[in-house]
């Protein structure tokens, strides 16, 4: 097992590389740079002597390839560089908006999961009844809403029911607190958007849990279960929906590792520091050093989710072993 | 006691009462939070000098001091400048050339030490000559600046190498903070990334990104200021939260402005809890025309796209819209060099019969061989105003027979066309800070004068006229060189059009006392005389 951990992470060495190139060669195809952007973009008259210092300082006029080898040789020697942007090192940057994802993508996965799982379980077993319609309406609801417009009504419905409710409209605070902090307040601030994602998440889970169930109760085995005597329950847990469940993961691990980077939109709905909106600032800013570095976080959290996956494959099916 | 002494006694208490409450309302509270927000995702760094963005001055002007700045209590004024660090504003001496200030002595850094003259040069320098590495963003609007000295702790002398009009009002620039030189002397870019100044706020805490709290400075030379115990500024790009915020009271106010359905959607949810301030803005968007490309080398061309544009209807019902208002020249509506009504009406672009005005720009454009003229306006990726202006602009230019595509593109490559000359005809635009119009209107000279005019012409009679205007100091007699200057620019030549003035709608929560709107999102942002009535 071990190594076929190591060999997977090797294997992930040059689709890092790639990545690199592909972003590097992207972020200069785009006319503009950083510091006509920064010192310009209010409209007001710029010395273009400032702007020149400002690109001479960030190493925008070395030759590509210097600017691609520093590139290079700042990852292999673990030194991520200096936003163009803002100046602060990329892994403070990152650091101070990592947590807030994490948070977000942690619910918002529970919150899938244990919405999913077993409206998408009783869907299955119930199919055609008024039940599986039901639930596969509010999948496809889940499926069709923009995540953006659910959030943005939420809070308005937020507003306005506590508007009617009290007289005073609330609304839970703008500003984030981690959890140790303030625990009420960061739940009250996360609370929303986590629901808003997850929904839409349980939502493709749920159909997902649903098509891979009804697979799995279709099959010799479950037959020969149910004629044994076996009790339903007994049926459905421990010999449908483990095998159900391989397909799920695989989507959940996809989807979690998505939310980490792309939620861009929950994230400025709700004015939360996220990693998702900090990639839309990197871009319309052209901070090149931060959009690679970004790239590169994606990548690597993609990466390592696809091997948890891979792994929990083995503890759910113990005829999968890694040669 | 009889009905009528009674009652007149009543009367007489009932006006006392009256008389005392609107007493209290008056007087400023101490205590309590201001929580605002600024839209924006953040600031690129804290150093005023080096950043012309409003996110840097909404975030980090209350912690620093200036040395002179429009009244706080009257920040809408275009003429008037008042003192911060200095005692008192200087007659200037030397034929004009010499400004003598003397600096408070009661001032305190916020790390205890004294503010003397000499932080107030060290600062100055680094504005106006700024040291190899340093970026200062406006060292052009202090071109006219030879030397400034420092003779002792309690004068700065500022001497210049031609008298000039234009130099309070840059001198009142809201982003020349006035920072520590023991500090600039051992490292110049400190300020960057830290915040330690003298102003009515101290620095706390900075959560990147996210938002920027301070605490009120107990030694503020200004003495009963400020009011605020403490102030938090949130970062939030997106309108919905920061009406949302305005809405919930998770914020007080958000200083730059929003569009008219924001504006009126607070004060249909909101009610009395709103009060709405406005202003013409110093900020506009600015037609420049390629003139390096055919047909808009040919003034006719210019004059023709100038003339079929209906200023006078389609600012009011822009203004329903869209952030604009104000039909102005070049000069911002209402300053004294500014053009009256009546002498816009003489120029291209302006004429009060429209109808008269297109038929004029069709024989233009017949006369030049551009009837079917089709080209593409390349717009800014930004929807107040921009792509209102440009797709109002089509609309008009389509009553003359012009056929125009507009091609809305990021800002970095917005910029890129502008700088490289890649573009037909664009919607620029010219956002100032401090109304000044003797800079202010420096953006249509020559590119070889002002290098962020893009039309790519060259014209020294332009610069003959704008030196006039300059370099004239009688007041009567600038205004008489400006009108010279603007009619060259918008009529004789039409090297551009400029669209209806930005307007500055920013509802408030009716608590919040003490702020007042001024022309720029960049003015009067200090905090100092904001207080909470509740």
């Amino acid at each position: 097992m071990y190594r076929y951990i190591v060999k997977r992470l090797l294997l992930a060495v040059p689709t890092l590389v790639g990545a690199a190139a592909l972003v590097f060669v992207l972020m200069r195809l785009i006319p503009g740079d950083v510091c006509v952007i920064r010192l310009g973009s209010g409209g007001a008259h710029v010395d273009p002597a400032s702007v020149e210092a400002c690109r001479q300082q960030l190493g925008l006029n070395n030759p590509m390839i210097v600017q691609f080898l520093d590139f290079l040789w700042s990852y292999i020697s673990l030194d991520f560089g200096t936003s163009m942007w803002s100046g602060h090192p990329v892994t403070e940057e990152i650091a101070a908006r990592l947590p807030v994802s994490l948070q977000i993508a942690l619910m918002a996965t529970v919150i899938a999961v244990l919405i999913a799982i077993p409206l998408g379980t009783i869907s299955a077993l119930k199919e055609n009844t008024w039940l599986d319609h039901v639930v596969r309406m509010v999948a496809i609801a889940g499926i069709a809403t923009p995540s953006f417009w659910l959030g943005i009504m939420s809070l308005v419905l937020v507003l306005d029911i506590t508007y009617l409710a009290t007289g005073k409209a609330w609304m839970p605070p703008i500003d984030y607190v981690p959890f140790w902090q303030d625990p009420i307040r960061n739940l009250s601030i996360v609370m929303l958007p986590a629901i808003t994602v997850g929904y839409r998440y349980s939502a493709v889970t749920m159909r997902m849990t649903r098509s891979a169930m009804l697979e799995v109760l279709r099959e010799d085995y479950i037959r020969t279960a149910r004629s044994k005597g076996l009790l339903e329950q007994i049926v459905v847990n421990r010999h449908a929906l483990k095998n159900a469940l391989l397909p799920v993961v695989t989507l959940i691990g996809i989807e979690f590792a998505f939310l980490i980077g792309g939620l861009v939109v929950t994230e400025q709905v709700f004015n939360l520091n996220g990693i998702g909106r900090l990639f839309v600032q990197a871009v319309q800013n052209q901070d090149n050093v931060l959009t690679q570095a970004l790239v590169m976080l994606v990548v690597v959290i993609f990466v390592v989710t696809n091997l948890v996956v891979d792994l929990l494959y083995a503890w759910l099916d113990p005829r999968i072993r890694f040669s | 006691m009889n009905l009528r002494t009674g009652l007149w006694t009543a009367g007489l208490g009932l006006a006392a009462v009256i008389a005392a409450s609107s007493a209290g309302a008056q007087t400023p509270k101490r205590g309590g939070t201001l929580t605002y927000m600024i839209s924006a995702d953040a600031s690129p760094s804290f150093d005023g000098h080096r950043e012309t963005t409003f996110a840097t001055v909404h975030a980090v002007a209350p912690y620093y001091s200036v040395l002179i700045r429009v009244p706080p209590d009257n920040p809408a004024s275009t003429t008037e400048f008042v003192c911060d660090l200095c005692t008192e504003m200087p007659k200037p001496t030397d034929g004009g050339k010499t400004y003598t200030f003397k600096i408070r002595q009661d001032v305190k850094w916020h790390d205890g030490s004294k503010l003397t003259a000499k932080d107030v040069l060290a600062s100055w320098n680094k504005i106006v000559f700024p040291p190899q590495g340093i970026t200062s963003a406006r060292v052009s609007y202090y071109s006219m600046v030879e030397k400034i000295e420092a003779p002792d702790d309690a004068t700065v002398v500022f001497r210049l190498k031609y008298p000039s009009a234009a130099f309070i009002p840059a001198l009142a620039d809201p982003f020349t903070w006035i920072y520590k030189k023991e500090t600039l002397d051992k490292d110049p870019h400190w300020y960057e990334k830290n915040i330690m100044g003298s102003g009515p706020f101290k620095f706390v805490s900075y959560a990147i990104g996210q938002s920027i709290k301070g605490v009120r400075n107990p030694d503020y030379y200004h003495k009963g200021q400020p009011y605020l115990d403490a102030i938090e500024g949130i970062f939030a790009a997106k309108q919905s939260v920061r009406v949302d915020a305005l809405r919930g009271d998770r914020a007080a106010v958000e200083f730059r402005g929003m569009p008219p359905s924001a504006r009126d959607e607070l004060v249909k949810e909101a009610g009395k809890d709103i009060v709405v301030q406005d202003s013409d803005w110093n900020c506009g968007n600015i037609i420049t025309f390629n003139q390096k490309k055919k047909p808009f080398d040919d003034v006719r061309v210019r004059r023709a796209l100038a003339l079929a544009v209906d200023q006078w209807k389609g600012a009011p019902a822009l203004s329903k819209i869209a952030i604009v208002r104000s039909v102005g020249g070049i000069v911002f509506p209402g300053s004294p060099l500014a053009a009256t009504k009546e002498e816009l009406q003489q120029m291209a672009g302006y004429w009060p019969d429209i109808e008269k005005a297109r038929a004029e720009a069709k024989r233009l454009l017949k006369e030049a061989g551009a009837e079917n003229l089709k080209f593409e306006l390349t717009n800014r990726n930004v929807d107040q105003p921009y792509k209102f202006v440009g797709t109002w602009l089509i609309g008009e230019w389509k009553k003359i027979g012009v056929q125009v595509e507009q091609k809305v593109v990021p800002t970095g490559p917005w910029f890129q066309a502008m700088r490289g000359g890649t573009f037909d005809v664009v919607v620029d635009a010219n956002c100032q800070s401090v109304v000044n119009p003797a800079l202010d209107t420096g953006k249509y000279l020559p590119q070889k004068v002002y290098p962020e005019s893009y039309g790519g012409y060259d014209d020294p009679k332009s610069i003959e006229l704008y030196n006039k205007m300059l370099y004239e100091t009688d007041p009567k007699a600038q205004r008489a060189a400006m009108r010279v200057y603007e009619k060259h620019t918008l009529d004789t030549m039409a090297h551009s059009i400029i669209t209806p003035y930005w307007y500055r709608i920013v509802p408030v929560r009716s608590y919040v006392k003490g702020w007042k709107i001024s022309p720029s999102h960049y003015l009067n942002q200090d905090l100092a005389n904001i207080w909470l009535d509740r």
